[in-house]
């Protein structure tokens, strides 16, 4: 249940220093006393001290990390895992990394999104502040801008879906890459749009951008229709959707009609559970803690199994992102419901329950 | 062998061992509901007063040439191996910090500075220990299969010896505990397989060589010429912490208070009549803050056994409920100061070493004019913690109950 952050990248020669060194330190590791000095020098897993908060609309903040050690690098468009303590408590949550991967000073940057009923957004854009300590976990998403880039792409994104397009409009800023570019992005209110003024400024700055906000309070909603208008040559790009459900879907109806379907990138915040993974056999799934059995469905994950069966199981995202509801498998093979695919995890590995299906009888230690 | 006497839950019916249970179950909850930042904060700053205790008891051991600086150095490094093994690595391991969710102080990846390893005390004495209490024949801490502590327990000549090597145990305490971890006697009968008995020795080994290491190799070397000073130090911080611990861990089931269970007296007991079982065969010992503190909370034993899994700090702000509820129900709240209990406990020793002997006087129903630890809360400040729901058999005052109250 507890999670760790990812390995950071330390240098090999004080890795085997402080190996050599562990012999004064048994039971422990030299790391838990250099944790006292800073928290930052962990080299079990990766952590960042929160640099600066900047508020970017009424309810989201960019939040500017300093990563412990040399910040590996992620792909724009991709998302990373963060830790956090809220009320003694750690939570992980996943969010798009907004900053551009070769930012100078090698700082990363997130921005949430105040989601009230929730934990962890609450605490980060209500109560962070510079100098707190965050957990950083594994990067991960296939939701990325390819290298290189395409020569005319095409961007359209709501709300917070403009996190991960930010961070490949900023690659491509700096590339000097913004050669031929549109991108249609929808809020409430100008207000609302978050970067507001640092997409202004690239569409001013940059001739080959060209940006379409869209206020949905006053306008509407932008409807597949009006691509033609908007981007008359949208079947030539690349093009890269983010945003709610109802418009990923409209808009991919769009591009099957009368679109080339592999030059459609999507980012969808929930996947779709139960599409191709729903085959399988299901199984029997015995909660070696809460002892008991529960039987699942075919496609049905192990997390939903259990709650029919009344247990209060641990969970975030529901959707494979967070990791909160990883338990260790004991005994057994499990259906990855996103792929489909069949695996056989090594005895005592943490699965996450919310994207996993059993495939046959399987052993679970939650 | 059948009961010489008979515990308390013979005189209560099964309506009042079920509200009993509710009624524990709710301090737990409430407790649970509430944990937060504050219990974080202790915890976080107590593993890090002590490692700056190791650290410093280190330094001076290491550098000074000053005697009076090497006594403050052995001293540091004891009360640090205390706080470690008790007041951090005991409760760590039980989970009672697994609600933090934090991947280092965790009871599936924490570690201690014992001989133990962390996966067989894990199943030695949260499970078989903390779930089968008293039960002879079943816990194998009575006695710990060495001693015979239990009247109920039959003679053998080689108990004669007790008394000495019970000397022996204080001294060398971490290792008795491991070994008995091992379970030999499983092994004997059957039960545990050879194979797992190798991999459990094989992990023992491995404490074994890195805590001699560095108490015997590894710091007496960096002291230089002073080496003999410092392996004499890291010598004596160890049977001071074996000693306090094995005093501690002694004085939570042997004391004259406590009641052991035939098998058929806890065979199909509900989760009431375990909390009661708990309750009665356990014995707190009385004191203030800091030696609640340098005993791991284990001074609230009693609490401890109730709720296993539960921050110790804890267990001194609910203990007040829990006399209430030993007052309502006519339970005995088993305390008593240090000397006494220890005391007793080697009175025990003594006299059971001989065959014979008769499980001695018990306390009789609380009635609330015990002496209890100076540092608890007031218990008004406890009450208004979680009085708030409305579980109580009969109504329950948010003041402590008079002694003229009790039933």
């Amino acid at each position: 249940m507890a999670e760790r952050g990812a390995p950071p990248q330390v240098h090999p020669v004080q890795r085997r220093v402080l190996h050599a060194m562990r012999a004064f330190f048994t039971p422990l590791l030299p790391d838990d006393y250099l944790e006292l000095v800073n928290p930052l020098w962990s080299t079990r897993e990766l952590r960042g001290r929160i640099e600066r908060i900047d508020h970017e609309t009424a309810d989201a903040v960019t939040i500017t990390i300093r990563p412990g050690y040399a910040w590996e690098g992620h792909r724009p468009g991709q998302y990373l895992r963060i830790g956090v303590v809220v009320d003694g408590v750690h939570h992980w949550r996943a969010y798009s990394l907004t900053s551009d991967p070769g930012r100078p000073d090698g700082f990363i940057s997130v921005t949430p999104k105040l989601y009230d009923p929730g934990v962890v957004s609450p605490y980060l854009v209500k109560h962070a502040k510079p100098g707190m300590l965050v957990r950083l976990g594994g990067v991960e998403g296939a939701f990325t801008l390819p290298d290189p880039p395409p020569a005319k792409a095409l961007f359209v994104s709501a709300g917070s879906g403009i996190t991960p397009i930010m961070s490949m409009l900023r690659c491509l800023a700096r590339e000097d890459a913004l050669d031929d570019v549109v991108h249609l992005h929808s809020a409430r209110t100008p207000g609302d749009v978050i970067f507001g003024e640092r997409l202004r400024e690239l569409d001013a700055r940059h001739p080959g951008f060209r940006l379409h906000e869209r206020h949905t309070a006053s306008e509407g909603r932008m409807t597949p229709d009006e691509l033609e208008e908007l981007c008359p040559d949208w079947r030539e790009r690349e093009a890269f959707l983010c945003g709610p459900a109802e418009m990923l879907d409209a808009l991919t109806k769009r591009w099957e009609r009368d679109g080339d379907c592999d030059r459609l990138h999507l980012e969808r915040f929930q996947p779709i559970i139960g599409g191709e993974g729903s085959e399988g056999e299901g199984g029997t799934i015995r909660f070696a803690r809460s002892d008991v059995d529960a039987e699942a469905g075919a496609g049905q994950p192990i997390l939903v199994a259990g709650e029919e069966a009344g247990l209060e199981l641990p969970f975030g995202c529901r959707m494979g992102v967070c990791h909160t509801c990883i338990g260790r498998l004991c005994s057994g093979k499990l259906r990855d419901l996103r792929s489909g695919q069949v695996a056989t995890p090594q005895e005592g590995e943490m699965v996450r329950t919310c994207i996993h299906a059993p495939e046959g009888a399987v052993t679970i230690e939650l | 062998m059948a009961s010489m006497i008979e515990s308390p839950l013979a005189h209560l019916s099964p309506e009042e061992i079920e509200a009993i249970g509710r009624e524990f179950d709710a301090i737990h909850d409430e407790v649970f509901a509430e944990l937060g930042d504050r219990d974080r904060r202790y915890i976080k700053s107590m593993i890090e007063l002590q490692r700056r205790l190791a650290v410093l008891g280190r330094a001076l051991l290491v550098v000074s040439r000053f005697p009076p600086a090497c006594v403050a150095g052995t001293a540091a490094l004891s009360m640090a191996k205390i706080l470690e093994n008790m007041e951090i690595g005991h409760n760590v391991l039980h989970g009672q910090w697994d609600w933090m969710n934090d991947p280092q102080i965790h009871s599936s990846t924490w570690d201690w500075d014992t001989a133990s390893t962390a996966e067989s005390w894990k199943h030695s004495h949260n499970y078989i220990h903390h779930t089968y209490t008293n039960i002879r024949g079943k816990d194998k801490d009575l006695g710990y299969e060495i001693m015979r502590i239990d009247p109920h327990q039959p003679w053998h000549p080689v108990y004669l010896l007790q008394p000495f090597y019970n000397v022996l145990l204080m001294a060398l305490f971490e290792w008795g505990v491991a070994f008995h971890d091992l379970d030999l006697d499983a092994v004997r009968s059957g039960e545990k397989d050879k194979k797992q008995v190798l991999k459990e020795l094989k992990g023992i080994w491995g404490k074994a060589r890195r805590q001699i290491v560095k108490d015997y190799v590894a710091f007496p070397l960096l002291s230089g010429r002073r080496w003999k000073t410092t392996l004499l130090a890291n010598a004596t911080a160890n049977v001071v912490r074996n000693v306090w611990a094995h005093a501690i861990i002694f004085c939570g089931h042997f004391p004259d208070q406590t009641y052991t269970f035939a098998q058929e007296e806890a065979a199909d007991e509900t989760k009431g009549a375990w909390y009661v079982r708990q309750l009665v065969g356990a014995a707190n010992i009385d004191g203030g803050p800091l030696f609640h503190v340098i005993s791991g909370n284990l001074g609230y034993q009693v609490e401890h056994h109730l709720f296993p899994d539960m921050p110790s700090t804890r267990y001194g702000e609910i203990a007040p409920r829990v006399r209430q509820i030993c007052e309502r129900y006519g339970l005995p709240y088993n305390s008593g100061p240090l000397g006494r209990q220890w005391g007793s406990v080697h009175r025990t020793i003594a006299r059971l070493a001989f065959p014979g002997g008769e499980p001695r006087p018990k306390p009789g129903p609380y009635r609330g004019d015990e002496v209890r630890g100076e540092g608890e809360l007031a218990p008004a400040a406890v009450a208004s913690n979680g009085a708030s729901s409305g579980n109580g058999a009969t109504g329950r005052s948010n003041h402590e109950v008079r002694p003229s109250a009790a039933s």
